[in-house]
C-alpha cells in the first residue's frame, strides 16, 4: 500500500500536505482500497470554518457513506470540483487528482498532532 | 469482513461493482453457507406447514419449491424463505441466517405431535452460482448430458465424490442455482467451481454485490425491507400469500388488510438526478410532508444511478408519484417506479 513519506496522516485515513499557510487534504490509498468504487463526493463549501476532527465532507461508495474530517482547525479555501463529475479520481489517484479540499490553517502547531508516514504505516499494518 | 447473522462475511472480495457485473454478464459465486436449513418430516408435514406458511404448499410436487412467508399472529413477517418438497411428506426450508433460531422456536411452539423438525444448518455448506453463463459452467462441471433442474426445482447429484443438492433459484434476477453440500466439502467445492469457472469469467461475490443485484430486481431483504412489524401485503408480496387457504397464521389480519388497504406500501424509486445515493432510514417527503422511510438504497451498478425501496403512505405510493429523499438535511427529488428497477435489455 502506498504511504508517501512527505505527507502527514490522521487516524481516520486522511492525508495532509503542507502548502505554506494551507494544507491540502485527501484520503489515503488504504482508505480508497477499503471503500472501492467511490460514486459520490460531497465537498465542503468555500469559507466554511471547521474544527479539528469535524466532519466536513462525505465520500460515498456503492455500499456506504463515510465522513471525511478536518485534520486541523481552519477555513476551507478550495474544494476539488473535479470530484463532482468524476468521483472515481479518489480511487485512481488518491494522493494526486483525488485531493478533496484545501484548508487555511489557524495554528501551524496543530499539525504536530498528526501522524507521520511511519506511524500511519504502523496503524494500517 | 462484517458480522452477519452470527457469521463473518465479506462485503466484497475485490469490488462490489466488478462482482455485480460478473453476475450480470458472466457468472458469480456467493457463499451462502450462513443460510439455515430446516427439515420438516412426518405424517402430517404438508398439512401442518400449510398452516404455518402463507403460500400454498399443496401446489408443490415432490422436487419443487416456492417462496413463502412465516408470519406471527399479527401477520408480521418472522421470515421469508423457500420451502422445497423433497419427499411425499418431507420438506426442506431454506431460511435467513439471522432468523433461523426464531423460526425454529416459533415452529417448535406450534408443532404438531406427528411432525419432526430438525435444524440441519450446521451440517450444510452452500453457494449461490448466478449469471447468464451458469448453464455452460454446469455442463463443464457435470458433463454435457446432465441438465440443471428447471426453475424452482431441486435435485440431488454427485460431483467428484461430493453429494450436492441443487435448486434452480436465486436472488439476483439472473439465471442461477443454489447448491448445498456437506459443510466439510465446502472448500473443495468452492475451489473446484472457481477453477472450472475461470474460462467463464467467474468471480467470488460478497454481500455488497448480493445487495445491489437483489435491489435492482426489488427482491426484499429481511431485516431491512421485511420485519415482524411489516406484513406481505404492505411489502407488495401478496402473490406469495394464498388467502383462499382455509387456515394459516396471520390470515385474518391479511384478509382485513386486503379489504381496507394497507396504510403504507413498499415501493421502488429512482432518483431524478445524479447525486448522492439513497440509503436505509432516509426520510421520504411529498410536498414538505414526511410520508415514509427508505428501507434499501444504493447506487445501482447496472444503471449507474441512485435507486431504492421505501415504505410510503398509500396515497403517495403510486407509480409515477414524485417524492423527495432527504439526504443529510437536503431534499433530492425521486420518482416511484414499477418493479423491477432494472430490466435486461
Amino acid at each position: 500500500m502506498n504511504v508517501p513519506d512527505d505527507l502527514l496522516y490522521t487516524e481516520t485515513h486522511e492525508w495532509i500536505k503542507r502548502e505554506g499557510e494551507n494544507v491540502r487534504v485527501g484520503i489515503t490509498d488504504h482508505a480508497q482500497s477499503e471503500l472501492t468504487d467511490v460514486v459520490y463526493v460531497e465537498l465542503p463549501k468555500k469559507d466554511r470554518q471547521a474544527n479539528t476532527k469535524e466532519a466536513i465532507a462525505v465520500v460515498e461508495s456503492v455500499k456506504a457513506a463515510s465522513d471525511i474530517y478536518a485534520p486541523v482547525k481552519g477555513t476551507v479555501v478550495d474544494a476539488n470540483k473535479a470530484l463532482e463529475s468524476n468521483p472515481a479520481l479518489l480511487n485512481t489517484d488518491p494522493f494526486g487528482e483525488g485531493w478533496i479540499f484545501v484548508l487555511k490553517i489557524d495554528n501551524a502547531n496543530d499539525l504536530k498532532q498528526l501522524k507521520d508516514a511511519a506511524a500511519y504505516r504502523k496503524q494500517i499494518g | 469482513m462484517i458480522p452477519f447473522g452470527g457469521w463473518l462475511m465479506p462485503v466484497q472480495y475485490n469490488s462490489i461493482v466488478e462482482e455485480h457485473r460478473a453476475v450480470r454478464n458472466n457468472v458469480g459465486m456467493f457463499d451462502i453457507s450462513h443460510m439455515g436449513q430446516l427439515i420438516v418430516d412426518g405424517r402430517s408435514a404438508r398439512e401442518w406447514l400449510n398452516k404455518m406458511l402463507t403460500n400454498n404448499i399443496d401446489k408443490l410436487d415432490v422436487g419443487s419449491g416456492q417462496y413463502t412467508f412465516l408470519l406471527n399472529e399479527h401477520a408480521g413477517i418472522i421470515d421469508d424463505l423457500i420451502a422445497y418438497r423433497i419427499g411425499e411428506e418431507k420438506f426442506l426450508l431454506v431460511v435467513n441466517a439471522s432468523r433461523t433460531d426464531e423460526d425454529l422456536a416459533w415452529l417448535d411452539r406450534h408443532r404438531s405431535h406427528d411432525v419432526d423438525l430438525r435444524n440441519r444448518s450446521a451440517e450444510f455448506g452452500g453457494v449461490a452460482i448466478q449469471g447468464p453463463r451458469v448453464v455452460d459452467l454446469f455442463h463443464r462441471l457435470l458433463g454435457d448430458d446432465v441438465d440443471l433442474p428447471a426453475r424452482n426445482q431441486i435435485v440431488d447429484l454427485k460431483l467428484e465424490g461430493m453429494s450436492l443438492t441443487i435448486a434452480r433459484t436465486g436472488y439476483t434476477g439472473e439465471d442461477g442455482v443454489e447448491v448445498f453440500f456437506s459443510a466439510s466439502d465446502a472448500p473443495k467445492f468452492w475451489n473446484f467451481v472457481l477453477e472450472k469457472g475461470e474460462k467463464f469469467g467467474i468471480k467470488p461475490c460478497g454481500l455488497g454485490a448480493r445487495d445491489t443485484l437483489r435491489l435492482e430486481m426489488c427482491y426484499p431483504l429481511n431485516g431491512s425491507d421485511l420485519s415482524p412489524e411489516r406484513n406481505p401485503i404492505e411489502a407488495g408480496l401478496g402473490s406469495f400469500v394464498d388467502l383462499t387457504k382455509p387456515d394459516f397464521i396471520g390470515r385474518e389480519v391479511l384478509l382485513r388488510m386486503k379489504k381496507d388497504g394497507p396504510r403504507e406500501k413498499l415501493v421502488p424509486f429512482r432518483m431524478k438526478d445524479k447525486g448522492p445515493p439513497p440509503r436505509p432510514h432516509y426520510s421520504v417527503f411529498n410536498d414538505g410532508e414526511r410520508v415514509g422511510e427508505v428501507t434499501s438504497g444504493t447506487l445501482s451498478p447496472s444503471l449507474n444511478w441512485g435507486v431504492g425501496m421505501a415504505y410510503v403512505s398509500t396515497p403517495h405510493a403510486k407509480v409515477g408519484s414524485k417524492i423527495d429523499i432527504e439526504i443529510r438535511g437536503q431534499k433530492f427529488p425521486a420518482t416511484i417506479e414499477k418493479k423491477p428497477l432494472y430490466k435486461k435489455s
